[in-house]
């Protein structure tokens, strides 16, 4: 049965498909060669979200090697939300990157591109199902070390000071990481993370332990752009290629979240260290820091790539604020944000492409009057802002309520009002975006550009759609995080 | 336990902070490159020493040999090492880019390129 290996096939399929693209050397047929894997991969991870729905846990032993010994593959209700949002990104992307690709990088490296993609896949799909320590760490290198590269195939050469800058942050970043699982693995003897889970419980010298948990915090918080370590994501996000931009933005860093998560809840969560370490309050305050300063340094950008990146880094905020609750509604806004947070801002950045096929760099001074030149690109920009900023009937808006309740539940009434102080903010950044696409005359050269093609703007604006979608219906987004947010609370609680 | 009895940790944990010192603290690109290698090798030590038993063989499982020493750190090292190795390659390859796109290594001096209007013989940042 085929069935039975879909945790495995999925991280397989990119992996093998990227050596193949450099084979057949040619851009079209290695795109159709994404385009099938991509979409193969998001039926299994949807299939496996289904298997797992009613909270049994799938554990797959690679080479039949029994767990702990070998490595296993376990997909429980956590990291099958993750994969399908990770899948679901990547079939998207690839459909609107075919366009975006062709116009901004020369036809040689067409064929490198999706190669890079697939790796890029296969590390972050490969992140969220492994159940073993150090083959995270490889996966994250796969994933980590095929983004540095797509990043560096933009056309600004600063593209490349981007790429190197965060090659050195990623790079310590997992080296951290590293540190922090070689700790653990001196402690307990297993680099499983369930069998881990079980013997942490047990250690009783605590200072190495919780040495561990500082470094692979330190090390993904890199990883994710936890502010202040989110230095290298506005260049690398504001001068990689558009569609690149629009998928590490969606992915990377969530899937970075998810390992926080796994390594708070499920390794940790079962032992009381965690407690031993103000870990809440730090995620707070810094939380709290990137809402409002990111927010900030957003509102006075010039370029819009950049402008979006810096409100990624604020969002991200969100997203930790939502796990320094450590409640069940609290994870579940998180979660939940995590979700909405990639659709927006996977789709704002595919819309952002669409701009960038037309102007080159899109800042404030050259996009004056185009939404009458561009209308649906800018009204998507518009819809994707009204989500970012949590207007009601959006997805922003549901996992802003949920993270407001779970303040409220905690009884920090301040944090609540801070959440939407912050989003104020977005009101800002968002309208000097209308206010410079709908209320200025377009130029001569604006006024002769045309909208961009459909294969990129029906992906994207199909996102938004989907942010509207789950902001109304909200089964699959908010029951598939309570549920998750269970799984991790239920070592504890 | 004594200062010598750690002396492996110890070297190390210099060797990890001066990696990262060189990382931070050097401006030139390939330098900061050779920082990151150290401080990665440190890493490679710290699996490495735990698993070491002084006396140990080879886990062999037979009468003779009592005593051997931990073989995954070394698996997990050698997987480690590959991983370390493509990172260096590609950071060297970043490197060898940016030279021909700035004329530089060094990391001052590429801001402040950066900061100056493209010439047009180097631009690539034209609108498509």
């Amino acid at each position: 049965m085929i069935a039975q290996h879909f945790p495995i096939l999925q991280v397989v399929l990119p992996l093998m498909a990227a050596p193949l693209m450099v084979l057949l050397r040619r851009g079209a047929p290695a795109w159709l060669l994404a385009v099938i894997v991509s979409w193969t991969g998001l039926f299994i991870s949807l299939s496996l979200l289904a298997q797992v729905a009613d909270g049994s846990v799938i554990s797959y032993a690679i080479g039949s090697w029994p767990p702990p010994w070998g490595i296993e593959y376990r997909i429980d209700r956590v990291n099958a939300f993750v994969l399908v949002l990770v899948s679901l990104i990547a079939a998207v992307v690839v459909i609107y990157s075919r366009a975006s690709v062709a116009a901004e990088l020369p036809a040689h490296q067409h064929y490198l591109f999706y190669s890079l993609f697939a790796l890029c896949l296969a590390g972050l799909l490969g992140i969220a199902a492994t159940g073993d320590a150090f083959n995270l760490f490889v996966f994250l290198e796969i994933s980590s070390l095929s983004s540095y590269a797509l990043i560096a195939l933009g056309r600004d050469r600063r593209a490349l000071m981007a790429s190197y800058q965060y090659l050195i942050m990623g790079t310590i970043g997992a080296t951290f990481y590293i540190i922090g699982v070689g700790l653990l693995y001196l402690m307990t003897g297993t680099l499983n993370m369930a069998d881990m889970a079980q013997r942490l419980a047990g250690v009783t010298e605590v200072r190495a332990v919780l040495a561990a948990l500082a470094f692979i915090t330190v090390g993904i918080c890199l990883k994710l752009a936890l502010f202040p370590l989110h230095l290298w994501l506005p260049n690398a996000y504001a001068y990689a290629p558009s569609a690149v931009t629009a998928f590490l933005a969606a992915t990377a860093t969530k899937v970075s979240v998810y390992v926080l998560l796994r390594f708070y809840y499920s390794i940790y969560g079962e032992s009381a260290i965690f407690y031993a370490l103000p870990m809440g309050q730090i995620l707070l305050l810094l939380s709290l820091a990137a809402m409002f300063i990111a927010s900030a340094i957003a509102i006075i950008q010039s370029d819009l790539k950049r402008l979006f990146a810096y409100s990624s880094v604020a969002q991200i905020g969100y997203i930790t604020l939502g796990i320094s609750f450590d409640s069940v509604t609290g994870l579940t806004g998180g979660i939940v944000h995590l979700f909405n947070h990639a659709l927006t801002k996977g789709a704002l950045f595919m819309l952002l492409g669409c701009f960038a096929l037309r102007l080159g760099r899109i800042r404030f001074d050259n996009i004056g009057g185009i939404a009458r030149v561009m209308p649906f690109t800018s009204f998507g920009i518009v819809l994707g802002g009204l989500s970012l900023i949590g207007a009601p009937g959006t997805a922003g808006f549901i996992s802003k309520w949920y993270l407001v309740l779970a303040a409220l539940e905690s009884g920090q009434w301040w944090i609540a009002l801070a959440i939407m102080l912050s989003s104020l903010l977005a009101v800002v950044y968002v309208w000097r975006f209308v206010e410079a696409a709908y209320f200025r005359e377009p130029d001569a050269k604006t006024a002769q550009l045309k909208e961009a093609p459909l294969e990129m703007l029906v992906p994207a604006l199909l996102m938004i759609a989907a942010c509207f979608y789950f902001g109304l219906d909200t089964t699959l987004t908010v029951d598939g995080a309570a549920r998750a947010a269970q799984t991790l609370l239920q070592g504890i609680r | 336990m004594t200062i010598a009895g750690h002396f492996s940790y110890w070297i190390t944990i210099f060797l990890a902070i001066a990696g990262l010192y060189i990382v931070i603290a050097r401006g030139n690109l390939i330098k900061k490159l050779v920082g990151l290698g150290i401080f990665q090798t440190s890493v490679y030590l710290l699996y490495i020493v735990p698993g070491k038993l002084i006396g140990g063989t080879a886990p062999i499982i037979a009468e003779q040999y009592g005593l051997y020493s931990n073989p995954l750190p070394h698996v997990l090292i050698l997987t480690a090492i590959v991983v370390g190795v493509a990172t260096l390659a590609l950071g060297l390859a970043l490197v060898v880019r940016i030279r021909e796109a700035y004329g530089s290594i060094e990391e001052d001096e590429i801001l402040d390129l950066d900061k100056t209007p493209v010439f047009p013989n180097t631009a690539t940042s034209k609108p498509a």
